[in-house]
């Protein structure tokens, strides 16, 4: 199975196929719901965002807490549609990289392509699975949101399967 | 009159929402090892396999079988000669509380559907009671992820509709929910009662093992031919195409008014997780 490093570049992205099957390792970011909706309000007003939105890759998920002494709970991702409102003005900002589950709407896929960003999709209901490959949780910003609080994830060989780009 | 204290619901449900959201149903297992079996497409194969060993590791590891551990949904049979001592719904979210404490679980819950501030307990439950014959005391615990929830859909129809309809509209829910519900999934179905009363129980019909029919014939041919159907779409694990988009369909009927026909479709994962235990 082919690996990939992250952060990705538009050099890398050219390389996938759609409907690849490969293996991520390096950082990404988390945000589902709450945090997509706080980031594109200061965008669109023009606040500063607390976070480098550029050439990252942003995991849909919102893990389960860690017990004591482990590195995060489990942590399989979201629903991808929920987040297609406030795509677009990620895109604008240099986002790279999606993961998540589910389709897209028809506007996003679009603008993925257009940007020549990637969406990946893994595998729902296997959050268990998946933090076995999750080597650093760090909390970046948005803590006031628990579990939608925006992490800095360490992946390593996680499973994912190339479905825009 | 048998008297049950309030600490004994309290525990039972902590100890049914811990067991539901680790380890999954036994049933469930069975019938994605079976689809495993059957399944040719090789990349549906690869994801049964994950799915599969997602059960195992979470329940080696007493780890949440998904990180959505859901909104809890409890069904409570109470027998007629039973005495409750105590408050039975401030045992019951205790029990939700110190499951969702202890277990390190997510809490999902926002107080106000508008305002959205997490209640950080996953409280409040919904919670359902029936009075039934006898001095003991059924608890069942659902824990109900939102991402198949979203997918789930109502429809009333006109009473002269032929049951083909009611089989497009069925489909039809499931080919839009796509692979955003996580399939294969386990879908219930509630036919019959008014708008809530098909609603709950299509719901509780995915408390019925995978791979059992409906005791009424016509309802068993009719859950025969929906599995079908909905296979024949090809969604497949998280919409990878293959044989395998549904374990299994329950439909639940109820007598319903000479002027209805409401049908409801709920869409559980294959993640779908529930406990119970007659105290």
């Amino acid at each position: 199975m082919k690996k990939i490093n992250l952060p990705l570049t538009r050099d890398i992205i050219k390389t996938l196929k759609v409907g690849e099957e490969v293996l991520l390792t390096g950082p990404v970011l988390t945000a589902r719901d709450a945090a997509h909706k706080r980031l594109v309000n200061t965008l669109e007003s023009k606040g500063k965002i607390p976070v480098s939105i550029k050439g990252e890759t942003i995991y849909y998920t919102g893990p389960t807490p860690a017990r004591p002494g482990e590195i995060i709970g489990s942590c399989g991702p979201t629903t991808s549609f929920r987040m297609d409102p406030f795509s677009l003005v990620l895109l604008k900002n240099g986002l790279l990289g999606m993961i998540g589950k589910g389709e897209r709407s028809y506007e996003v896929t679009s603008m993925i392509k257009r940007f020549g960003a990637v969406y990946f999709v893994t595998i729902g209901g296997a959050g268990a699975y998946l933090s076995q490959k999750i080597k650093g949780n760090t909390v970046l910003a948005y803590k006031d949101l628990g579990t939608e609080a925006i992490h800095r994830l360490i992946i390593e060989d996680f499973p994912a399967i190339v479905s825009i780009k | 009159m048998r008297t049950i204290n309030s600490k004994l619901i309290t525990d039972t449900v902590r100890a049914l929402c811990i067991k539901a959201n680790i380890e999954l149903r036994k049933d469930v297992l069975l019938a994605l090892r079976r689809a495993r079996k059957k399944e040719t497409n090789s990349k549906a194969r690869r994801i049964l396999d994950i799915i599969i060993q997602n059960a195992l590791i979470a329940k080696e590891k007493r780890l949440p079988i998904c990180q959505d551990t859901g909104m809890v949904v409890s069904y409570l049979k109470i027998g007629q000669d039973i005495k409750i001592k105590g408050d039975i719904r401030k045992a019951i979210l205790e029990g939700i509380a110190n499951a969702y404490r202890d277990g390190y679980f997510r809490k999902s819950i926002v107080q106000d559907p508008l305002i959205r501030k997490n209640t950080n307990t996953n409280l409040p439950p919904v919670i359902y009671t029936k009075i039934v014959p006898g001095n003991k005391m059924d608890i069942r615990v659902i824990v109900k992820g939102f991402g198949s929830e979203n997918s789930s859909r109502t429809k009333m129809f006109r009473p002269t509709d032929p049951s083909s309809l009611i089989e497009d509209f069925v489909v039809r829910v499931v080919r839009e929910s796509g692979s955003k519900s996580c399939p294969p999934l386990y879908i219930g179905i509630g036919i019959g009662g008014t708008l809530d009363k098909a609603v709950s129980l299509s719901k509780e019909a995915i408390l019925r093992p995978v791979g059992n029919y409906n005791k009424a014939p016509h309802i068993a041919r009719l859950e025969k031919r929906l599995f079908k159907k909905v296979n024949n779409l090809k969604i497949g694990p998280m919409g990878m195409g293959g044989k395998t988009t549904a374990l299994g369909v329950s439909v639940l009927t109820y007598p319903t008014h000479i002027a209805g026909l409401p049908v409801a479709v709920n869409i559980s994962c294959h993640a779908t997780r529930d406990a119970g235990k007659v105290v």
